[in-house]
């Protein structure tokens, strides 16, 4: 082609391919219109479902109402935890656009000094869902309330929420019995039912609270609300309304609580009183205690710290869990076996020069007193606490026989029906050291478990269970705590047998025997028992924590308090119809009948003198008025 | 009277003396119809858009007043003197643009605002929009076409350097429709084939630069048209929300102002970018389509005025404008359906803002200059 052709214009080719250029755009309009179109008919036909569930799920918003928490209550109806208004902070943080600026201007504006955006964020990730509040910080004052509500606009995602806190108002008395509530937590969330517990923040950890978590927490409602986008609830659409959690009326007695704790006065160890027509525990003191309440909104790391380190171990709940040789508490349950087994009559006595000597060998076991007691038959070896006459006695018993009707006061195992966390002491015998230790049993120390000393450790609450079925004659009962659930009195399942002798008088001399430890003129608890109202059965027991090598003296003087005896005291009384047993321990106080004993006393006297005490009809008394 | 009659112009005795009344006005009845339904239309989802808020409406009118009074004065002038305007403009643009680089107003993250204190806030790279294709079609009107490699460089000059500005601003979706209106007028003059095929392995051998040249933002759109799911409550979270309010419409659409991801705000700048999802949400299917239609009637509409034009400026003015026009209305409705990524481009004429309407308004005024300026007798 010349080249001067192409520098000339041509309109007509030049309509000619704009024409053509105009066809193909056209076509192409249409084309990627139909795109289009295809497009919009896979979204709002082909997949129509997926979006209007989609776009429902966006609207309608499921929120978990939380049932208020059962009360607890004493078993005269005085309150022992309940449920306080309190303002919340929580924080959705899928709502939050930064997590880190949000929280360390709410540390700002609430002037919290103490909390660190690190808490603070790690606290935001405990919940169950995506989209759920979480619980920030607990009971905002007045004031932090007023600076949320004007600064409310630059945090978005973070809520003020009315919510009910528990509170124990007797916390350092109750606290052991009670336990208490705090956080949920990862390991918690893995095991729950999620939807009943969508809206709650708090579950029980301790105690009555763990214990009776199911009747306590109630049954979640629910309401479906329609929300915007920034989830502001518009309407409600649906509702079904919470089942609050039950009311719980214990066996406690929060006098008798209180008098126990007040006795112990800070001093570690721990009071169990049983009612042992009914195994209702009247009071369960464990000291020292602590404040539960700061437990429920998250414990300041210094505070529990300061708990932890405490060497007098205020979280450790001595009542139930502490296990200490029973010492010479357990020698009328042992006066028991040997009846019961035919190993001694009533009458058998036994001389005591002060030691006992197994046959064919040299060691001596010592009596308490070192010159001895001299001829002491059953009835005086418990009066006088004789440790001679109860080696002779498990010798002859032998550890499989003692071990198996200690076994029927509970002894070596878990009988509550509801105290939460109890343990099971050690009721130790050939077949258990062999499991244990691998070894054989020796008969020597058969003699040590014959002092309730050695590998026989028991709790306070096992204690008191035992001297309260001994004060049944028999009769089993499970120490529980639960009175009523509700309205509904507790219906308490038979766990164990009867304790059934051969002779039913043998239960009448070894009670007759207690009652000398009180009154007779040798008993170790004679000092507790002056001016008795009422007829009282006790044993002493003192439980060495230091072992001393044999013929060595025991001096409290030389020795570290924390190496100094335990002591121990378990009574009942009347013992015509008794209404209370009890045990104490006091760890490292010295010999029971005298530090142990008086306390005893004092709880016995508490609750069989009380005032307003329901008079219980004397049936000689009914009969002769139908006369 | 037949839509084929009627859509193509001076045919027929019967329109003669309607369309000569037309003509003294300078206008074209069919396009304007065609905008006024498109108007009408757009501000009734506008209302249900805006929440149903009255005011939003009342402002939208206002802003419409003005762009509609542009397109009319426009529409008198002849196109002759528009081919005279091309560089004047295309050079005010320019300088503005410069000085937007040097001293622009920041918003959005982005800067693309001039402001003359209590005066005006204008964005350049919006007069670009027009000027750009008349600045082309102008050089292209006295060079033989199809266009010659020299004259094509010249071109590519002319695009380059504003594109290259807007880009700076950052405002990558201005800058592409931009080069878009000017590419469609090469295209339209005839660009040859195996040329096109080159700039367009060119443009794809350029795209791991582009990504390389791109903001954090803009590369966090496409991550999340590729995958919205992988940010639901981020970046995810509009093209999520307006594929859930279209897709949940239906066949017939919740009805109007009936919509939940509209109406309880769910849907992200319902009353802007992302208006066609009320609309799919609200009308459904139907009402899509519809609304498709007549952006396609005044596609068609424009591409005939610039097909009848009488020289070659008019043509390729027209014709660009009309095709940019409808890249507008696919790159919207594309985002927001999710099959392009966001890219911050409105619907024209629908979505509340007066800028774009002011300036889509001015190219229909164009398109009417063109059309009713003809010499009667020219063929």
């Amino acid at each position: 082609m010349p080249k001067r052709r192409e520098t000339l214009k041509d309109p007509e080719q030049e309509v000619r391919v704009f024409r053509n250029r105009s066809i193909l755009a056209v076509v192409l309009v249409l084309l990627m219109s139909t795109g289009l179109v295809a497009r919009l008919f896979y979204l709002q036909v082909v997949q129509h479902e997926v979006f209007i569930t989609r776009s429902d799920k966006n609207r309608v918003r499921v929120e978990p109402l939380p049932p208020n928490r059962g009360l607890l209550m004493d078993r005269n109806g005085q309150l022992l935890a309940e449920n306080r208004p309190t303002y919340n902070l929580t924080i959705v943080p899928e709502r939050v656009d930064d997590l880190d600026a949000t929280l360390s201007l709410l540390v700002d504006i609430l002037e919290l000094p103490d909390t660190d955006v690190a808490s603070l964020k790690k606290r935001s990730r405990q919940r169950q869902r995506p989209y759920q509040p979480a619980l920030l910080l607990s009971e905002l004052n007045e004031e932090q309330i007023a600076q949320l509500a004007v600064n409310r606009y630059r945090l978005p995602g973070i809520e003020v929420e009315a919510q009910l806190l528990r509170y124990y108002p007797d916390a350092d008395i109750m606290s052991h019995v009670l336990g208490y509530v705090g956080r949920i937590n990862a390991e918690e969330v893995k095991t729950l039912d999620k939807g009943n517990y969508a809206g709650t923040h708090f579950i029980g950890k301790t105690g009555v609270e763990r214990e009776y978590e199911d009747v306590l927490h109630g049954q979640a409602g629910l309401r479906k609300v329609e929300t915007n986008a920034r989830g502001r609830v518009l309407r409600e659409l649906g509702r079904t309304d919470p089942v609050p959690g039950q009311n719980i009326t214990l066996t406690i007695d929060k006098k008798l609580q209180q008098l126990g704790y007040e006795l112990l006065d800070g001093r570690r160890g721990s009071i169990v009183a049983i009612e042992p027509s009914s195994g209702e525990i009247l009071a369960m003191v464990s000291s020292p205690g602590f404040n539960a309440n700061l437990f429920v909104t998250g414990i300041s790391h210094k505070d529990y710290q300061g708990l932890r380190n405490n060497p007098d171990l205020p979280l450790y709940n001595r009542a139930i869990r502490g296990q200490y040789p029973p010492a010479s508490t357990i020698k009328p349950f042992e006066a028991l076996a040997g009846l019961e087994n035919g190993v001694i009559t009533p009458n058998t006595t036994v001389y005591d020069p002060g030691f006992y000597k197994l046959p064919e060998h040299s060691r001596r076991y010592h009596n308490w007193l070192r010159w001895g007691h001299g001829r002491v038959n059953m009835r005086r070896a418990i009066v006088v606490s004789n440790d001679t006459y109860f080696y002779n006695l498990s010798h002859e018993l032998g550890i499989e026989r003692l071990a198996e009707f200690m076994h029927r006061f509970g002894f070596g195992e878990e009988t509550s029906h509801d105290v939460h966390g109890a343990a099971s002491g050690v009721m130790p015998s050939d077949e258990w050291k062999r499991a244990r230790y691998g070894q054989v049993w020796f008969p020597g120390e058969t003699l040590s478990v014959g002092i309730g000393q050695g590998y026989w450790l028991s709790t306070p609450l096992q204690l008191a269970t035992a001297t309260a079925v001994l004060a049944n004659r028999g009769n089993w009962i499970a120490p529980h705590l639960a009175r009523r659930i509700g309205d509904e009195p507790l219906t308490l399942p038979k766990t164990k047998q009867d304790i059934e002798l051969a002779n039913d008088e043998w239960w009448d001399l070894v009670n007759k025997a207690m009652e000398d430890v009180m009154i007779g003129s040798e008993g170790t608890g004679r000092r507790s028992g002056q001016d008795l109202a009422y007829r009282m059965a006790g044993k002493s027991g003192t439980a060495q924590v230091f072992t001393l090598a044999n013929d060595e003296r025991y001096n409290a003087a030389e020795l570290e308090e924390r190496l100094h005896d335990h002591a121990l005291f378990v009574a009942f009384a009347p013992i015509d119809k008794p209404e209370i047993a009890v045990a104490v321990i006091i760890e490292n106080a010295g010999g029971g009948s005298s530090n142990a004993g008086p306390l005893a006393r004092k709880m016995l006297d508490a609750w069989i003198l009380r005032e307003g005490k329901p008079e219980i009809p004397d049936e000689t008394s009914d009969a002769s008025e139908e006369v | 009277m037949a839509l084929q009659e009627s859509l193509l112009p001076n045919r027929g005795s019967t329109i003669k003396r309607r369309r000569s009344l037309w003509f003294r006005i300078h206008l074209d009845p069919w396009l304007l119809g065609l905008l006024f339904l498109l108007l009408l239309s757009g501000l009734l989802i506008l209302y249900s858009a805006s929440g149903q808020r009255l005011p939003v409406v009342t402002a939208q009118v206002t802003r419409l007043g003005v762009a509609i009074v542009t397109m009319l004065v426009l529409a008198q002038l002849s196109p002759g003197a528009l081919y005279r305007w091309a560089l004047p403009l295309y050079l005010a643009g320019f300088l503005m643009l410069v000085a937007v680089e040097v001293m622009g107003d920041v918003g959005m993250g982005a800067q693309r605002w001039l402001v003359i204190p209590g005066i005006v806030r204008f964005q350049p790279s919006e007069l670009m929009k027009l000027a750009m294709p008349m600045m082309v079609a102008a050089y292209l009107h006295r060079r033989p076409l199809p266009p010659r490699i020299r004259d094509i460089l010249v071109c590519a000059l002319i695009i380059g350097a504003p594109i290259m500005l807007i880009a700076r601003q950052p405002d990558l979706g201005t800058s592409l429709l931009v080069a878009c209106a000017a590419i469609f007028v090469l295209l339209l003059a005839g660009l040859s084939w195996r040329l096109i095929a080159f700039l367009g392995a060119l443009a794809g051998a350029a795209l791991p630069l582009l990504w390389l040249n791109m903001h954090a933002y803009q590369r966090q759109r496409v991550l999340t048209f590729l995958n919205p799911e992988s940010d639901p409550l981020g970046a995810g979270w509009n093209i999520i929300q307006s594929t859930t309010a279209i897709g949940s419409g239906g066949m017939q659409g919740k009805g109007w102002t009936l919509g939940t991801q509209s109406q309880l705000e769910f849907l992200p700048e319902r009353h802007t970018d992302f208006i066609i999802a009320v609309l799919g949400e609200e009308f459904g299917l139907i009402g899509m389509v519809l609304i498709l239609a007549l952006y396609l009637l005044i596609v068609i509409r424009g591409l005939v005025i610039a097909n009848s034009a009488q020289d070659t400026f008019g043509r390729l003015v027209a014709g660009s404008i009309t095709l940019t026009f409808f890249i507008y209305v696919f790159v919207n409705i594309g985002m927001v359906s999710g099959i392009l990524p966001v890219v911050g481009v409105p619907l024209p004429l629908v979505s509340y803002g007066g800028t774009s309407s002011v300036t889509l308004l001015a190219g229909f005024g164009i398109l009417m200059s063109i059309q009713s300026h003809r010499r009667l007798l020219a063929r």
